[in-house]
């Protein structure tokens, strides 16, 4: 009886995994709450895209109400929910757009910015991946909405649509006390 | 009409993989020998027929026959032609066919090459390899046509990505799948073995080849990427443990423990249905691979082009696939288990650790990878793998495997005394100890990594050593270079195919670690005439002019690099612009050389003629495919050892 199921052992195994991945691919990826929701943002010091010199930190995140932008210049989706960014850019003031550039290189982040807008107020620059592991980050693009008190309301996976914000993002932040809510 | 051809040809060929798959398994079962004889004519067919298509989309891509979706968005009329054939498997279409053609090559290699074999176990080795052709050729026929036409006919290609327009990553692909699907052989003969009930010496020594070439394919395909990803990406590194890589790594992983378990078995009997089951893992993991990377699950949990509809037929096909072979193993592996009896400290006994090391080794790329599911599945919080995790599961296991390496070529089958091992060793102890120190010299304090230095040089070292004194342990009653000369050509090939390998090994630990340490890499900012000093080494940057390339335009800088007022090295990196791409692609300069690489790739312009530029010292970065070119250079070796060339002439006898 012991070795036959020695024997068995390695399919059970591969049953477990391929329960996995039948998961994984059900997985609707804009779906999955994140761990950090609720929680306060994870610190960090970074240095900015545009300038290396200078440096940003999660304090940089405290006081308005923020969207952290996971982007990078080699992600396609990224650059298609770019005019997004840049439309709420113009016209939700009461909301700063915070990038994290993640795994990119700076020349081509910055050359994207300049060909295509910048919809960001500073960018964070982590091309190790060095903060992306503590926000969790699996891929971009990524947005964190973050209160004014540095708690995450809320994390969008995938690109940002022309109704995310109204549809997705606003039901969970109150931006009269700039704080976090749950959505009615 | 063409395409249409090709398409047509994908069916003939499914068919005649369903006929491969039935008619010879059904014929060894009742013992019909024209059943048997059919496999190898329809593993010619279908290999035929795959050419066929191949050709088809060739031409597709040749003729610049935008009708064809996957030629529209993968190629373009200024594309050059060398990259009009290598988008042929640039995309997921053509690379599945790459797959099955490849797989189908295979098939006519064993249906060539196995005259010596019995004919059941020929029949049964054609019909599981006929099984998996049928799940590529339907995956590609019901969900990834790539003859599948669009109208109106775009009048101009998308382009290839143009990452993908270079000469090493043209080849990557092919050598990687070569290795891959060369692992379905031995998958077919584990599977075949286990059908007929019959696991012995003569089935190891029957696949060990096939395993050898196809981990020499998948090694050199690793050793390609991790080249391409160096100079292409212009980052400097060599790998990022991304799961794309660790889907082509945990196959090679599980090749190589195969690779030494199939040797036990066929010089021991022993670790038969451990052997059998790698041979499985081997073949599992490069499926699992492919449904990682296609299926959209991981890597591009954000790439929102992935259809649905392929990632769930891999995963059918991955159920059946694996979950048929593991139940198949669970049911009939215990009656052929068993084996010669070993003692604790022998040969065995090492190159049992060597499987374990590598297997959990394995085991944890595997769940690293996943990791970010499994989280996400069970609800456990926060994701934290990632680099630095992958590098510290690296650190922990595979220094025990180097150190071993040491060990097991001196250590005897069956039964060894320790003492005999110590005094053969010791000089190989001390000689990495004093490297050992030595690198611990040169090491900052300050280091965070201070002991990897040390650790890396002298496991380098002991492995070097201990290859040495077992070369001379073997040659003891002779002696003179003479002697050396007349083993290799006699019958030790297959051992100094080892000794190459492992070597490959010490030279990869080398530069491993050498260029984590000691690289460096620079960002500057610099205008035209500014000279900036690293290493020694003088960058002059001469300034920036524009070149146009076929399908491209770029800023060229010009560098002249110095060292103690001579010229070393004239440097070209370019910024280009392919016309079909917003991107700009950054093509790195780099000088190479044995002892170091320097790299310059061109940034940004910054104003006033300025460029931010990087700069990077690469010490023995080179050492790191060197170990790799000669670990499938020793593999390469082991297979011209004389039992191969006796069996392939006594073949050769029998069919005359």
């Amino acid at each position: 009886m012991k070795t036959s199921l020695r024997f068995l052992l390695p399919l059970g195994l591969f049953i477990g995994l391929a329960a996995l991945l039948f998961y994984g691919l059900k997985l609707d990826p804009r779906k999955v709450p994140s761990p950090l929701v609720g929680k306060p943002v994870p610190q960090f010091v970074l240095p900015t895209l545009e300038d290396p010199d200078r440096t940003v930190s999660d304090a940089d995140l405290r006081g308005k109400v923020s969207l952290v932008n996971v982007w990078a210049s080699w992600c396609v989706s990224c650059r298609a929910e770019h005019a997004q960014l840049m439309r709420l850019s113009r016209t939700l003031k009461e909301v700063q757009i915070f990038g994290l550039n993640w795994k990119d290189r700076a020349e081509d982040a910055l050359r994207m910015l300049r060909l295509s807008g910048n919809p960001y107020v500073v960018n964070a620059y982590d091309p190790e991946n060095q903060v992306g592991i503590d926000w969790g980050v699996y891929g971009a693009p990524e947005t964190f909405l973050v209160d004014q008190r540095g708690i995450i309301c809320y994390k969008q996976i995938g690109p940002i649509g022309p109704d995310t914000w109204e549809q997705e993002l606003a039901p969970w932040i109150d931006l009269k006390t700039r704080t976090c809510r749950e959505p009615n | 009409m063409i395409p249409e051809l090709g398409h047509f040809s994908l069916v003939l060929a499914l068919a005649l993989a369903l006929i491969q798959a039935t008619v010879p398994l059904i014929g060894s079962f009742i013992q019909r020998v024209p059943w048997m004889r059919q496999a190898r004519a329809l593993a010619w067919g279908q290999l035929l027929f795959s050419l066929i298509a191949m050709g088809c989309l060739l031409q597709a891509f040749l003729t610049d026959d935008f009708s064809v979706v996957y030629v529209a968005t993968n190629s373009n009329s200024l594309l050059p032609e060398i990259y009009k054939v290598s988008a042929l498997w640039g995309a997921h279409e053509g690379s599945l066919l790459l797959w099955a053609t490849l797989l189908a090559a295979w098939g006519a290699a064993v249906a060539t090459f196995s005259r010596n074999l019995p004919l059941p176990v020929v029949a049964r080795v054609l019909s599981v390899m006929g099984m998996v052709g049928i799940g590529f050729l339907l995956f590609m026929l019901l969900t990834s046509n790539p003859f599948e036409r669009i109208f109106p006919m775009p009048r101009e290609g998308r382009d290839l990505n143009p990452l993908l327009q270079d000469p090493g990553l043209a080849l990557h692909p092919p050598m990687l799948y070569m290795g891959y699907v060369g692992f379905s052989v031995a998958f077919a003969f584990a599977i075949a073995a286990l059908i007929g009930g019959k696991l012995d010496a003569a089935w190891a020594r029957w696949s060990r080849p096939w395993t050898t070439v196809a981990w020499i394919f998948l090694t050199l395909g690793i050793v390609l990427g991790s080249w391409w990803a160096y100079y292409e990406l212009g980052w400097g590194g060599w790998w990022f443990w991304d799961p794309v890589e660790n889907a082509s790594f945990m196959p090679w992983l599980a090749g190589t423990a195969l690779v030494h378990s199939l040797a036990v078995t066929e010089k021991r009997g022993a670790f038969k249905s451990w052997t059998v089951l790698l041979a499985l893992f081997a073949f599992s993991l490069s499926l699992l691979g492919t449904f990682l990377v296609r299926s959209g699950v991981l890597t591009s949990v954000h790439a929102f082009a992935t259809d649905p509809a392929r990632g769930t037929f891999i995963l059918v096909f991955l159920c059946v696939v694996i979950g048929g072979s593991l139940a198949l193993y669970a049911w009939r592996a215990p009656a052929v288990s068993g084996g010669g009896r070993f003692e604790l400290l022998s040969r065995e006994s090492v190159l049992l650790a060597n499987n374990l090391l590598l297997s959990l080794f394995t085991a944890l790329v595997l769940f690293g990878t996943l990791a970010p599911l499994i989280y996400e599945a069970m609800g456990w919080g926060k994701i934290s793998v990632g680099f630095p995790w992958f590098n510290t599961m690296f650190v922990a296991t595979m220094p025990f495997l180097a150190f071993l390496l040491g060990v097991g070529p001196l250590t005897r089958w069956k039964q060894d005394e320790g003492e005999r091992l110590v005094k053969l060793l010791w000089p190989a102890f001390l000689g990495a100890s004093i490297a050992a120190v030595f690198g611990g010299i040169f090491t900052p304090l300050e280091s965070e990594h201070w002991f990897l230095i040390p650790l890396g040089l002298g496991l380098a070292v002991w492995i070097l050593i201990a290859h040495m004194l077992a070369i001379w342990d073997r040659l003891k009653h002779k002696s003179g270079l003479g002697a050396l000369f007349r083993d290799f050509a006699g019958g030790g090939r297959s051992f100094y195919g080892m000794v190459i390998a492992h070597l490959g090994v010490a030279v990869f630990i080398v530069g491993v670690t050498l260029v984590s340490h000691f690289g460096i890499e620079r960002d500057v900012r610099m205008s035209p005439g500014d000279v900036q000093e690293e290493s020694g080494y003088q960058f002059h940057f001469l300034g920036v002019e524009n070149h146009r390339g076929p399908n491209y335009m770029a800023a060229r800088g010009h560098f002249q690099v110095t060292r103690d007022g001579e010229l070393v090295a004239e440097l070209w990196p370019e910024k280009r612009s392919y016309f079909t791409s917003a991107k700009p692609m950054t093509e790195a300069a780099i000088d190479w050389g044995f002892l170091r690489d320097l790299y310059v790739s061109l940034g940004e312009p910054v104003g006033d003629g300025d460029w931010a530029v990087r700069l990077y010292y690469k010490p023995f970065v080179r050492w790191i495919w060197l170990g790799g070119l000669l670990m499938a250079l020793g593999g390469l070796i082991t297979l011209t050892d004389r039992r191969y060339r006796v069996l392939a002439k006594s073949a050769g006898k029998r069919t005359t």
